[in-house]
């Protein structure tokens, strides 16, 4: 469903502030895969998300999206295929719009947009409905606006508006981050719930450990933009936190080993 | 109805529609648009050509309508696909405007008295109902119309496209991430508006008899002041409810204005005022803001100093 191949993304290429973000990228997820994506601060998660979808353009490398190799097509035209939900709870809603209008957007999000209404009556029932699957009473709010919401049910909004046309890829990042552990422990659910539900193929940055062992059935850990840990389905059914950090000190003596062995 | 309060009556519903047009980019798409200065005079030299050529006066409105659209548009895609600032391509369009607009009409002043215009034709055409109806025909008939565009703009921006580019103003990136070319939203939005802005200038011209070269220059202070002013006085709460206070506010203006001159400031002077109002408007709600702030810190601060004195009274008794 998502094929990343030789991808490579270096920022300010030949000056002081060089900053090698993706090197080499290879990561290929089979339809339905949910992929939780760990990493330190800088590891290049967020880049490769933005890869994906367009916001930045690979210096090398391809990105294909359920057969189609998406390089050339810009952040708006690859939209249909991608929905996303950010760490800021405000940068996935349009605050001074209604909760349907809201909706409506994403409803329109793989349809080309007229001059129909945007919402009507038999859209507002279907708004209705799936906002029921949230548990959080935003049924009853339709045309509440939404820079009113708290910024959990905010980002239940957004991830129930991500979801709404059942793109082919869902990118997820650190998108429970900036909420408290209750809240971000609802949209957790909701996360599941729905991926679950629709069989979305979705990638998840996270820097909760415990979120990365939970969710999903496939977890790769980043470092300096490169993958250096992936856990296959059937060994990830029995991770633990120490022993994804065990592994993860691993794989650093290794290399500090091999960086002594370059530099002696 | 006194004559004086008719006429700033029907030239503020004129104003209306320009100021309709400053709220759509202004408001909904979050862009200091500053083409309406060159705008509103295309609109009126465009008609004031066409009619003093012969053509019907609504074939020359109409013909202001889509100048106005077009130089919107340009002024968008300099923004757009130009990356240029927002506030600079507008001013950019309003320089280049003021030289095309006196292409257009060949000399600085078009006079109209004497011509077939849409205001005339409707005077003619209600001259039948006796004087006394026929004397609010003209105010009757830019009433009707501005409401017919208020419902239209209304109508619009509830469409999907309409919606898409109401977030262009109010999260542009969210919207990108449902597919919406925000560009394309841009140019829309600034070019509607100066179709708009157009149309009000073209009335403008066929109310006052003439086009003259400079009738644009502070009009964007004047749309600006209309929206500002009707907002606060009529409430923005939803689309419908502000446009209509845009409509209510650009009245209100013209009456303001008309009512200072009475009380002897000069017509020269109505530009500095305008500006005025409209730093009134923008600051006063700050300041009440900042001020209700300080007034609840305050209370808030005494009240846990006498909380702490009780404390420490109460513990002097308990020793
Ligand atoms: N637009 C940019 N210009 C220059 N450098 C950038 C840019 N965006 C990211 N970087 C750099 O690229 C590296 C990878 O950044 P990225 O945001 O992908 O990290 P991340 O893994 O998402 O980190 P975090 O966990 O902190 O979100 C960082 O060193 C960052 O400073
Ligand atoms: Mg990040």
């Amino acid at each position: 469903m998502l094929k990343l191949k030789d991808i490579n993304k270096i920022f300010n290429e030949g000056t002081v502030d060089e900053k090698i973000a993706l090197d080499d990228i290879q990561l290929e997820l089979k339809k339905g895969d949910f992929v939780t994506i760990i990493g330190s601060n800088g590891a290049g998660k967020s880049t490769l998300m933005n890869i994906i979808s367009g916001v930045l353009i690979p210096d090398e490398g391809t990105v294909e999206i359920d057969g189609q190799v998406v390089n050339n097509l810009k952040e708006f035209q690859r939209a249909p295929l991608i929905g996303r939900v950010f760490q800021d709870p405000m940068a996935g809603t349009a605050p001074a719009m209604t909760i349907e209008e809201n909706l409506a957007m994403a409803y329109s999000r793989d349809k080309k947009r007229g001059l129909r209404k945007g919402v009507t009556k038999e859209r507002r029932i279907l708004f209705k409905e799936s906002l029921e699957s949230l548990h959080l009473g935003l049924e009853d709010r339709l045309t509440a606006k939404v820079g009113l919401l708290s910024g959990g049910e905010r980002q239940a909004l957004s991830l129930l508006m991500a979801t709404f046309t059942k793109p082919k890829v869902l990118l997820l990042d650190e998108h429970t981050a900036a909420l408290d552990p209750s809240r971000a422990a609802l949209i957790t659910d909701l996360t599941r719930e729905i991926v679950d539900r629709s069989g979305l193929t979705t990638l998840m940055v996270t820097h909760n450990m415990q979120q990365a062992i939970d969710l999903g059935n496939r977890l790769i850990m980043m470092d300096k933009g490169r993958i250096i840990l992936d856990v296959d389905p059937e060994q990830k059914k029995t991770l633990t936190i120490e022993r994804l950090l065990k592994e993860f000190e691993r794989i650093r003596g290794e290399k500090f080993a091999s960086d002594r062995a370059v530099l002696g | 109805m006194g004559t004086a309060l008719l006429g700033s009556l029907e030239s503020g519903v004129i104003f209306a529609i320009m100021a309709l047009g400053v709220y759509l980019t202004f408001r909904i798409l979050d862009f200091p648009d500053l083409t309406v200065d060159g705008s509103f005079t295309t609109g009126g030299a465009v008609a004031a050509v066409l009619i003093v050529n012969g053509y019907s006066p609504f074939f020359g409105t109409i013909a202001a309508v889509i100048a106005g659209i077009i130089f919107g548009a340009l002024t968008g895609i300099l923004h757009t696909k130009g990356k240029i600032n927002a506030l600079l391509s507008g001013i950019l369009s309003m320089i280049a405007l003021y030289s095309i607009n006196l292409r257009i009409m060949g000399k600085a002043n078009i006079g109209l008295l004497g011509e077939d215009t849409l205001l005339t034709q409707v005077q003619t055409a209600s001259s039948g109902l006796g004087e006394s109806l026929s004397k609010y025909s003209i105010v009757l008939f830019v009433i009707v119309l501005v409401i017919l565009i208020k419902l239209i703009v209304d109508r619009f921006l509830d469409t999907e496209v309409g919606l898409a580019l109401r977030a262009t103003g109010n999260n542009a990136r969210m919207i990108r991430s449902f597919s919406t070319n925000t560009d394309n939203t841009i140019i829309l939005g600034v070019a509607l508006s100066n179709g708009l802005v157009a149309l009000s200038g073209a009335l403008m011209a066929q109310y006052q008899g003439f086009s003259d070269v400079s009738m644009g220059i502070g009009m964007i202070i004047i749309g600006l002041a209309s929206v500002i002013i009707g907002e606060a006085i009529f409430g923005d709460r939803s689309i419908r409810r502000a446009t209509l206070a845009v409509i209510g506010g650009a009245v209100i203006y013209r009456l303001v204005v008309a009512l200072a001159l009475r009380v002897g400031l000069s017509p020269s002077d109505m530009k500095l005022m305008t500006a005025l109002i409209v730093i009134i408007a923008l600051i006063a709600p700050m300041m009440i803001n900042n001020w209700k702030d300080k007034k609840k810190k305050d209370a808030r601060r005494k009240q846990s100093a006498s909380e702490m004195k009780a404390h420490l009274e109460g513990g002097k008794n308990n020793a």
